[in-house]
Order: C-alpha cells, then sequence, then structure tokens
C-alpha cells in the first residue's frame, strides 16, 4: 500500500522538531496516520536539509511543490517526486518512480538509478508539462518523458523508451542511450538531442544539416557540472539536424550525435 | 411541520412586496398565510422559528438556464482532469457526500454549491431526448435542489421532415410526445439548422433563410414551427432559443431577424450577451456591442423574454449543443474540442475557455452581458444567467449582483479592462443600479415567471417554502455569497455556509396532451432510424425517483387552440 507523503519537504518541515514532523499526517491509501508510522526521524530541519533512508519506492509526492532546499534520498524513492518543485535539490542514489518532477518549474532532480514513464510531463489534461529546471536520470526510463514539456532540460544517461518529448512545446531533452520509438512526436520547437544510436524518425522530420551546436558544449560542461556520469565523454565532431515535427508547428529540432564532419551530403533516413 | 421565519424584511416581486418586515409561515413545505389554528381557535405554535430580524428574506433563488446534469456536462468532467485537480474538493461530512468542484462540479458538489448560494431550483438548458435517462440519473444524484431540463429540437430529424412536409399538427404531436417520453421541462432550440448541416459534413448556416439541406427548410421556418408549437402546446416556458451564428461579429442582425420571425410568438432567447455583435467576421477592428438596437426591440416587444448569459473573467469550460461553435471556439483558443453527434437529434462541442480582462474580445463579452442588464428596463423581461459554465461559474452570481448595484465598482472594473471597450459599447456611459427589490426580480421571480413555474420564485400562499435570508452588506457580494438560511421545502438547509440537513429536490417536467394518433407515424420513422428500440425509448417512472412536480400547461391556451381546430 503506498504512502502519499508530500510533507517530506524542505518547505513543510522547517522549523520542527523531530516529535512535530513524526506528527505530520500522511495519507496510507485512504487512511490518515503519522508519518512517525513508518519514519524514525531524528534531527532537525531547519537548514532545509532532509536525508531519506530506506527502499522509499512506494513512497509518493516526496519534494512535490518544494521551493528551496535540499533533500538526499539514500534508497529509492516512488512516484511524482519533485512534482511541481520551484526550486531546490532532490537527489535520488537509488530508482525513481513514474511522474519524476512532473509539471516542475524550478530547481534539480537527479537520480542516480533509473525513473519510470512520464519523466517531467504534463499531468492529464494539462496544456504544459515541465516549465522550467532541470532533471537528471542517470539509468533508463520510461515512455512519454517531457510530454508536453516548455521549458528546462530533461537529460538521460540509459536506455529511454517510447514518445521521448511527445508534444514538446519547448526546452531541451538529452538521450545518452538508446531511444524507443517515435521520438519528439508532435513537436512545436525544443531540441531533442540523441547521443547514442538514432531510431527510425518520423516521417514529419526532415534532414536540415550537418553542424556543431555551440549550446551543446555548454551543456555537456554544465552537465559535467554538476556530475552526471554519462557526460563525463568527449563528444566531438558533428551532429545531424532535423526538423520537425511537420504534422505541428515544425520548428523543433532532433540532433542525433554522428562524429563525422559536415562535408558531404548527408544520406537521408 | 410549521416553520415560522420572523421578522425579516421581505423582497417577494411577484406579490409585490418590497422590504416590508413580516413573518413567513410554512406548513408541510408550501407557504401558508399564517398559522393553523387549532379546535379550539387558537393559532397553532411553530415547530420551529428562525429570528430574521434586520435580515433579508427572498425566495429561494432560479437558475433558469445553466448546464448542470447530463452527457455533455460528464464528458466535460472527464476531458479536463486538469480544472479539478487544483479545484477545491468538497469534503464528505456525516450528512453530505464528497465532491469535486472547478468549472464543472460533481452531481453532489452541484447540488449544495447551489443551496449554499441560496438557489433551490436549477434547470439544465440542453438535453438531447435520448440521453434524458442520463441527465434524470444525474438529477438522482443532485441533492437539494429541484430541476428540470430543456429537450433539444431545432435539429431533431423527425422536426425538420415535418417542418418540410407543413405538417404543424404532427409537429405538436411530436413536441408533446417527446417532452413526455423524455420527462423534460421545455423546447430548446440550438443555433436551428445549423447543427444538422455541420453534422452532415457541412459548415454551419449563416442566416435564417438558409436551407438546411436534405431537410429543405430553413431555421427561420424551425423556428416559428416551433414557437407555434409550444404556444399551441400552452407549455408553461415557451420555446428556448439559441440563435443562430453565436458568438459570431454580426449576429446581432440574425438575433433581431429571430426575434421579427417570431410575429409576436412567445419566445425566450437565451444568452443573449452572445448574440449582440456588431462587426466584420474576419475584422476584429469593427467588432463592436449593439445591445442598444436589439435591447429597444425586446424593450418594445413583450412576447420576449432573455436571459445574459454573462461572461466573467476566470477560467472555465464552454459546452453546447452548438457542434459547429464548438470547433469555431477550438480553432480561435487552439484548446482540446469533444465533438458528439447523438442520431437523430442533436450535436455537442466541449472547449476549455479563458475569459482575460486585457483581452479585448472578453472584455467586450463583459460589457455587452452587462449592458444588457442596465438596457432592458423591464426587469421581469431579463433574467440572471451566466449560462454556467458558458461564460463563468454559477458561483459568480454575487459578483454580477455587485455590478449591477454599484456603479462605482462597475467603474472601477472597467477601468482595469482593456481600454477599446470604452469606445465600443455603451457601458461607460449606464449609470442605472439596480435595487434589492429588481435583484429579487432578476433572480428568482422572473425567471420563475418565465418558466411558468407558479409555485416557485414567489412567497406567496401555496407557493413553495424555499426561502433564502441574506445578512445586509454594503459589500453585495459577500452578502450574497453567504446567505445567513437557506429554506428548502420547509427545511432549513444550509445555515451560513454550511450544509444542517441533505434533502433531494424534486423533477420538473411537464406532460402536455397530445393525439394519439400521431404515435404510428413516430413509430415508423423511429424504428426505421434509431439505434434503440421505440418502446425502449421513453423515460420510465422510476427514473423521478425523488419524486416529480408536473406543471400544468396552460388551459386557456389548449381550449383555444381546440377551438382554433374546431374553426377550421
Amino acid at each position: 500500500m503506498p504512502l502519499e507523503a508530500e510533507c517530506i519537504s524542505p518547505d513543510r518541515l522547517r522549523g520542527k522538531t523531530a516529535a512535530e514532523v513524526a506528527a505530520e499526517m500522511v495519507f496510507h491509501g485512504n487512511r490518515q496516520v503519522p508519518l512517525g508510522e513508518f519514519f524514525q526521524i531524528d534531527g532537525q530541519a531547519d537548514d532545509g536539509e532532509i536525508v531519506v533512508e530506506g527502499d522509499c519506492s512506494r513512497v509518493k509526492w516526496m519534494g512535490a511543490e518544494m521551493t528551496a532546499g535540499r533533500i538526499l534520498i539514500d534508497g529509492h524513492a516512488g512516484m511524482h517526486l519533485g512534482s511541481e518543485m520551484r526550486g531546490g535539490v532532490i537527489e535520488v542514489l537509488g530508482d525513481a518512480g513514474d511522474w519524476v518532477g512532473a509539471e516542475m518549474r524550478g530547481g534539480r532532480i537527479h537520480v542516480r538509478g533509473r525513473a519510470g514513464h512520464l519523466v517531467g510531463a504534463a499531468y492529464r489534461g494539462s496544456r504544459r508539462g515541465m516549465r522550467g529546471g532541470v532533471i537528471l536520470i542517470e539509468g533508463a526510463v520510461g515512455n512519454e518523458i517531457g510530454a508536453s514539456m516548455r521549458r528546462g532540460l530533461i537529460a538521460v544517461g540509459g536506455d529511454c523508451g517510447d514518445f521521448p518529448g511527445v508534444s514538446f512545446v519547448a526546452g531541451s531533452i538529452f538521450l545518452f542511450g538508446s531511444v524507443g520509438w517515435r521520438p519528439a512526436a508532435e513537436m512545436k520547437r525544443g531540441t531533442l538531442a540523441l547521443f547514442g544510436p538514432c531510431p527510425p524518425l518520423l516521417p514529419s522530420f526532415r534532414w536540415a544539416c550537418d553542424y556543431r551546436p555551440v549550446f551543446i558544449d555548454l551543456y555537456l560542461r554544465q552537465l559535467r557540472a554538476w556530475g552526471f556520469q554519462p557526460a563525463q565523454q568527449d563528444f566531438p565532431g558533428h551532429f545531424r539536424r532535423y526538423c520537425g515535427d511537420l504534422v505541428s508547428l515544425g520548428k523543433g529540432e532532433i540532433l542525433h550525435w554522428t562524429g563525422g564532419s559536415a562535408s558531404g551530403r548527408a544520406n537521408l533516413p | 411541520m410549521l416553520l415560522r421565519i420572523a421578522n425579516g424584511t421581505v423582497y417577494d416581486p411577484i406579490n409585490g412586496i418590497d422590504g416590508e418586515v413580516r413573518d413567513i409561515w410554512i406548513l408541510e413545505g408550501k407557504v401558508v398565510a399564517g398559522p393553523p389554528t387549532d379546535a379550539s381557535g387558537q393559532p397553532l405554535a411553530p415547530d420551529k422559528t428562525i429570528d430574521c430580524t434586520g435580515m433579508v428574506v427572498m425566495p429561494g433563488g432560479v437558475d433558469m438556464h445553466a448546464h448542470i446534469a447530463g452527457p455533455k456536462v460528464n464528458l466535460a468532467r472527464k476531458m479536463r482532469p486538469e480544472d479539478k485537480r487544483k479545484a477545491r474538493v468538497v469534503k464528505r461530512t456525516p450528512i453530505t457526500r464528497s465532491g469535486t468542484t472547478g468549472s464543472v462540479p460533481s452531481t453532489f458538489a452541484t447540488g449544495y454549491l447551489y443551496a449554499g448560494l441560496g438557489y433551490t431550483t436549477a434547470f439544465d438548458a440542453a438535453i438531447p431526448p435520448l440521453s434524458a435517462r442520463h441527465a434524470h440519473e444525474e438529477f438522482h444524484d443532485t441533492p437539494i435542489i429541484d430541476k428540470g431540463f430543456f429537450v433539444l429540437f431545432g435539429n431533431n430529424h423527425y422536426v425538420l421532415k415535418q417542418i418540410q412536409a407543413k405538417e404543424p399538427e404532427r409537429l405538436r404531436a411530436f413536441v408533446a410526445w417527446l417532452l413526455s417520453a423524455a420527462k423534460g421541462y421545455a423546447v430548446k432550440l440550438v443555433n436551428p439548422g445549423g447543427v444538422e448541416v455541420w453534422k452532415e459534413g457541412g459548415d454551419n448556416v449563416h442566416g435564417l433563410d438558409e436551407p438546411v439541406e436534405f431537410f429543405g427548410c430553413t431555421p427561420r421556418q424551425i423556428i416559428t414551427g416551433l414557437a407555434q408549437a409550444v404556444q399551441d402546446l400552452g407549455l408553461p416556458h415557451p420555446v428556448h432559443i439559441h440563435c443562430n451564428n453565436l458568438g459570431l461579429p454580426g449576429n446581432w442582425v440574425t438575433t433581431l431577424g429571430t426575434m421579427q420571425a417570431l410575429e409576436g410568438r412567445r419566445a425566450h432567447l437565451t444568452h443573449i450577451q452572445f448574440h449582440s455583435y456588431a462587426g466584420g467576421s474576419d475584422d476584429q477592428d469593427t467588432f463592436r456591442s449593439r445591445v442598444p438596437e436589439v435591447a429597444d426591440y425586446v424593450n418594445s416587444h413583450p412576447n420576449i423574454t432573455v436571459d445574459v448569459g454573462q461572461v466573467l473573467f476566470g477560467e472555465t469550460t464552454s459546452m453546447t449543443g452548438d457542434g459547429p461553435l464548438g470547433y469555431y471556439l477550438h480553432k480561435v483558443t487552439g484548446r482540446k474540442w469533444t465533438n458528439a453527434d447523438t442520431e437523430m437529434e442533436a450535436g455537442c462541442g466541449i472547449v476549455p475557455i479563458t475569459y482575460r480582462d486585457k483581452s479585448f474580445v472578453h472584455a467586450l463579452q463583459w460589457a455587452i452581458g452587462l449592458e444588457w442588464y442596465l438596457l432592458v428596463q423591464d426587469p421581469w423581461r431579463v433574467a440572471m444567467s451566466t449560462d454556467h459554465p458558458n461564460g463563468g461559474s454559477f458561483l459568480a452570481y454575487p459578483e454580477i449582483v455587485q455590478l449591477l448595484m454599484d456603479r462605482t465598482y462597475r467603474q472601477e472594473v472597467l477601468k482595469r479592462v482593456h481600454p477599446r471597450v470604452l469606445e465600443r459599447s455603451v457601458l461607460k456611459d449606464l449609470d442605472r443600479e439596480y435595487s434589492l427589490y429588481e435583484i429579487a426580480i432578476i433572480t428568482r421571480a422572473a425567471p420563475a415567471r418565465m418558466l411558468g413555474l407558479p409555485h416557485k420564485g414567489h412567497l406567496g400562499v401555496g407557493a413553495d417554502g424555499d426561502v433564502t435570508v441574506y445578512t445586509p452588506n454594503p459589500d453585495r457580494r459577500a452578502m450574497f455569497e453567504l446567505p445567513r438560511y437557506v429554506i428548502k421545502a420547509g427545511r432549513l438547509i444550509v445555515e451560513q455556509g454550511e450544509i444542517r440537513a441533505e434533502e433531494y429536490g424534486r423533477t420538473l417536467c411537464v406532460t402536455p396532451e397530445y393525439d394519439a394518433g400521431a404515435l404510428p407515424d413516430i413509430q415508423k420513422w423511429f424504428e426505421a432510424h434509431y439505434t434503440i428500440q421505440f418502446a425502449n425509448y421513453p423515460v420510465d417512472e422510476s427514473y423521478l425517483s425523488h419524486g416529480a412536480t408536473i406543471v400544468p400547461c396552460r388551459v386557456d391556451d389548449r381550449s383555444s387552440r381546440r377551438k382554433m381546430a374546431g374553426e377550421s
């Protein structure tokens, strides 16, 4: 039975004693119970730092709507981690569930392991997904990451499922592993950069040119500064640029790192 | 149970009472003149007395045009989880059920919210008869208020066929049969002819005399044919018309044409705000208000009543039986869209919409709504509505009251909206202010009278014991947002925003008489075209599980109709 613990957030716990934190109510299924029934709590949270230890893969909503501070999760995290967060840092040493950083507006989430589906996505019915901030996933992710994303950066080190960046409005997604079907389908604007193998693209993406965008190096440098392991290697040479999605506005791009030079005409997919 | 509402300042316009201090007595749910006497001639003591000294007492509010039940409302709920996610949640209590709010509240929440606002009666304005069961099922779960719905007729194939064949008797019988079969209350026209054209793969009709393909009739013929049928049947509410060309610049010509086409027949033109625009269709620069011209016509033609369909700024959901309008809004706003087609009967469009005060078009729509309230001289002819949720939620009614009762506030808001509104409407020149008496008219007495509800909208002897008590406050919005007491059928239901008892209101419907000789033809047509069996179509009594009030058709009209038939 999952636990809904949006109270595990620096904003909510700041200024509270361990006993007060233990008395915070969380939903366990459809019943409200104190947080202390599930966690042993010590220390105080005035510095805005929270460390969560243990397997929390069924603990949902940690860090939701947080605006500042830091949460370190030494273990797995459940669904909706950092949902709608506006600032601060969440670090997960294990895996995270679905909806990591859904509709987030600022701050940074760094997951050392894998994450589920719909990372940085729009909730059902919403017009916009992630609107700012950074989500770094070192392992694999599921489908529809960055769905309807509007701004910000998602970087994924491992393999990625289908439809990354579906209905992309703007922003950046960097994928360093393999990629499933139909990346960036219905994208309006934005950048989907592929550093691993390029899957078959939709016919509504057109090859534009081969070149070395300047911003790629700035982004890679920043990713390295954040300690994002997959970006440690060099990616020299050119990227193949495809425009799309032409069934939509068509002002987006898929960049695929080929490492080649720009001379000569590229082979169309 | 005998209830005494003591010493309140009563506003009861139907009985001409304008702010008199008096008692209201309610016995077994109905208003009585005073306490009954016992065997020895002594007046009985009330079982309960509510002291309303210094408070304002009005009949319970009547919302004559809203969208609160049925398939399109439910589709809107399903289509917009994002509207629900951040909206206030109605929590379960020992006596009430939980629910969600947002622009389209869930069924239980709808009942509680209406009651909390002092409204005790509401009508859903557009139900395809094939979906009448769904509407009744939702009504079953809509507590407190009495409710009914209008049945969509304006694009019904059988109606169009009878108009084409010039068979008014058959049309009249069909109207009566279908209203009874659906257990509906009134005849609604939505973009007559236009929805059918859209459903056939066309665009729309753009004027009253454009033919409806395959049926060889025109919107004008549909309007006059149904207005006549409704009048002949003596239905309590006249034909309820959503005109052609809703929302389009230049549509005031169509609206005025519709009024003229009625040639004296009674009709109610709904959400008239959306139908009073001047300008060229592709040129926003010419978009402006034409309320003075259309309101003049209404002022001089007592056969016509209107409700406003006021726009208020904020996020809401547009839902309409006007299929092509849904598509138009989807194209204009670029937002998600539901389109639906109810086989022989109707269409539907649902699109989320955000009205912004800095948008010229939206601000002008807001101003045009207010112009309607202020330019119709006789408040008995204009009812308050937001066309919930199309122009805004019914929860915005207190804001409208404030705008109407306080011209300083109105001018302040006018200063904040898009500046071009000042030159494109006459709102800045209108300094009329509504009195409490007039507010009581446009929120309860007039809608009840327009709907032909003899037992609603007043506190005279025999009326339903639906009473709203307000705490007087110069801030009219605060006053109307939070009634002190709401009494439904003689029971205290709401006290200062808290639900004290859960009660289920009755369904309001009509059962007009018709010539059974018309049935075989209807059945033949029905069985040739419908997806369900004729015998399974009518809604049975079990759907009126909280009881029904059958509002009588006007006998004088019926007898005059018989006389007319005898003469011919």
